[in-house]
């Protein structure tokens, strides 16, 4: 499904290389952890597949069920079916949640040649996938992020997920800033999301989101590289252990 | 003491293209008076303190630059809405395309004719709140107006006043150069209304002088767009009495040149006065707002909300004050002024001012001016709505505080309406 080859990256201004060759594989279907320190490029990795300005791709490719995603806007991206759920969801004062929403919907469908959804029907469905997520009809009306919680931001992007149905969700820690509960909420929504066309990238500092969201590779990774992979195992290792055993494995 | 011979001579052309309306009645002396200010203010010039951001002199020269005139927009703005027309064409009213002025809570007539009429509170109005608010800032052009209006409809709300008023402007003759002064009464306990619509003229001079007294309401809504051309210095002269309400929004797109002044007295403890508004910029485009509030009573409340987007070397200019009398205690004054400025050309140029002289107040103001927020317009497109799109509804964010100063749902959709028309046609 997603598929990352040898990636290196930069920032635009200070020329500085984050990503230092990237090599990563999600089949669709399976869910893909990245674990890894502070700096480690993780974040840096979710901006530059979807497309956020600042950076400059020096080498490498990214595909999306074998479309170039480095060669296309931030909104092809998504019309392709990249869905990046942000570590900080913007607040956007004077637009409507529901407005953002089915605009982003439409965009998506006429972009990929299809028809565009009804008010009616988009209403009825935006309205029970909140229901699961235990969003209310008020938030839903509030302006996108406006006076919501650090966890209801959360699952306003889960909301925003399910509704547009992506083929590659990035998941950019999506748990910090959640209590237990809270997390347990999101992870339930993107559970409830896995399929067997589907693929995700969970990136997380802590191993706990992965007590809920289950993974079936998990990438440690450092310095701008993956530099391990496993099984669900690892993480618990790395819960156990810190990162400084695996750094000093692989040095 | 004269004036500069550059003022002076610029003055006299401009008096000179003009006569005072033959059928003038009650109001010649006050017109009289009116001149006499003219002629002792002259006419702004580029050296006056407030007129330092906008050039005057398109604004003041013997005969205006002709406009072009537009086909009327497909969806004209308020259109949905349950409205009382008054419509004028290039300054001159239209009673056949006007709808019938009989609606209950409220007395219309017709300055040109209201002159042969006895109407005793419209003498004690016209040209009184010009006067007053020719202090400690000079507005000869709304001095000149009061002198030389030709038209003009005189508005008594005695009742809530069940739809609004609306007054439509529009424009046929690319050389019209039209002064229009409206009188406004709002009695006690009454509500009304008035939306202004149109283009109105190659050169549009208006002063809207309203008198709002205790416990009454009066709303303000006025849309100026679809003339590329226009020149217009417009004035709103305000009296707010006790418990009274005023709130006044204007959206401004295109146009060349355009001076809105508003300058309000809060005269009535425990009033409310509210002005916004919001502006899109594009190209030859120079908007200013000038508001001066005076606060003179205990526990009134104002505000000032002022929106400005601009882009290929538009301008936008805010000049605003809030004045707190000694003893308008517990006043609470907030002005803000804000420029999206979407590329390198385009200006923003603000003076707020405060000035204090009651000592427990709370008056906060704040002016910026930025670009789109590069994080949040990537989180739209993120979710996939395309960059031009995105753009738009950044700058309909920006807007949205002072679009919110709309208290009527319905016509705040109709400016929402019209404000992402516009984005739309003018899409890069």
């Amino acid at each position: 499904m997603l598929e990352i080859k040898n990636l290196h990256a930069s920032l635009e201004e200070e020329g500085k290389e984050i990503l230092k060759g990237v090599n990563l594989t999600v089949e669709a279907g399976k869910v893909h952890a990245i674990m890894g320190p502070n700096g480690s490029g993780k974040s840096t990795l979710s901006y530059v597949l979807s497309g956020k300005g600042g950076y400059e791709v020096t080498d490498g490719s990214a595909t999306l069920a074998g479309a170039d995603l480095l060669a296309m806007e931030a909104e092809e991206r998504a019309a392709a079916g990249l869905f990046l759920a942000f570590q900080y969801p913007v607040e956007i004062p004077g637009v409507g949640n529901m407005t953002f929403l089915r605009t982003a919907v439409n965009a998506q469908r006429k972009a990929r040649g299809e028809e565009e959804m009804d008010a009616a029907t988009f209403l009825k469905e935006v309205r029970a996938k909140a229901k699961d997520l235990k969003i209310d009809a008020e938030m839903l009306k509030r302006p996108v992020n406006m006076g919501f919680s650090g966890g209801e931001k959360k699952r306003n992007e889960i909301l925003q997920m399910a509704m547009l149905e992506p083929k590659m969700c990035i998941l950019d820690e999506t748990d910090s800033g959640l209590d237990v509960d809270a997390m347990k909420l999101v992870a339930d929504g993107v559970n409830a999301l896995r399929a067997p066309d589907r693929g995700f990238l969970v990136i997380t500092h802590y191993q706990r989101l992965l007590d809920h969201i289950v993974p079936d590779v998990v990438h440690i990774m450092a310095k701008g590289r993956i530099i391990k992979t496993g099984g669900p195992e690892l993480a618990l290792e790395v819960e156990r252990n810190g990162y400084a055993d695996i750094l000093a494995e692989v040095a | 003491m004269g004036l500069p011979q550059a003022k002076l001579t610029a003055t006299e052309a401009r008096l000179a293209s003009l006569a005072m309306p033959v059928q003038a009645g009650w109001t010649r002396p006050l017109r009289e008076a009116a001149l006499t200010r003219v002629q002792d203010l002259g006419l702004p010039g580029r050296r006056d303190e407030y007129w330092r951001f906008t050039r005057p002199d398109e604004l003041i020269s013997a005969a205006p630059v002709p406009a072009a005139v537009l086909p009327p927009a497909e969806n004209a703005t308020f259109e949905d809405i349950d409205r009382l027309r008054l419509v004028f064409v290039d300054g001159v009213f239209d009673p056949e395309a006007s709808d019938d002025p009989a609606l209950a809570g409220l007395e219309i007539t017709r300055l040109a004719e209201a002159e042969a009429q006895d109407i005793s509170w419209a003498a004690d109005l016209y040209g009184v709140l010009e006067t007053r608010g020719q202090s400690p800032v000079p507005r000869p052009l709304a001095a000149l107006n009061t002198a030389f209006a030709t038209d003009g409809v005189l508005i008594r709300a005695t009742g809530k006043v069940e739809k609004p008023v609306n007054l439509v402007y529009r424009h046929c003759d690319e050389t019209s150069d039209a002064i229009l002064h409206h009188l406004i009464r709002v009695e006690p306990g009454a509500d009304l209304t008035v939306l202004e619509t149109g283009p109105a003229a190659a050169r549009f001079n208006k002063v809207m002088e309203v008198d709002v007294a205790d416990g009454g309401a009066f709303h303000h809504v006025r849309s100026q767009g679809r003339d590329h051309d226009r020149r217009a210095a417009t004035h709103i002269f305000a009296r707010l009495g006790e418990e009274s309400i005023f709130k006044s929004f204007t959206l401004t797109m295109n146009g060349a040149l355009t001076r809105n002044e508003v300058v309000i007295e809060m005269t009535g403890d425990n009033g409310t006065a509210h002005v916004a508004g919001a502006c899109m910029g594009d190209g030859s485009f120079h908007h200013d707002d000038t508001v001066f509030i005076t606060h003179d009573a205990l526990n009134c409340e104002s505000r000032q909300v002022f929106k400005k987007v601009l882009r290929k070397g538009a301008t936008g200019v805010f000049q605003g004050k809030i004045l707190v009398k000694a003893g308008a205690q517990k006043t609470d004054g907030y002005q803000i002024s804000q420029s999206l400025l979407l590329d390198e050309e385009a200006n923003f140029l603000a003076k707020p001012e405060l000035e204090i002289y009651a000592d427990d107040v709370a008056c906060s103001h704040g002016s910026t001016s930025g670009a789109i927020d590069e994080d949040a317009l990537f989180y739209l497109r993120s979710r996939g709505v395309p960059k031009a799109e995105a753009q738009d509804m950044m700058v309909l964010s920006f807007l949205a505080e002072a679009i919110e100063e709309i208290e009527a749902e319905a016509v705040r959709d109709e400016v929402v309406a019209s404000l992402a028309d516009w984005l739309e046609r003018h899409r890069r």
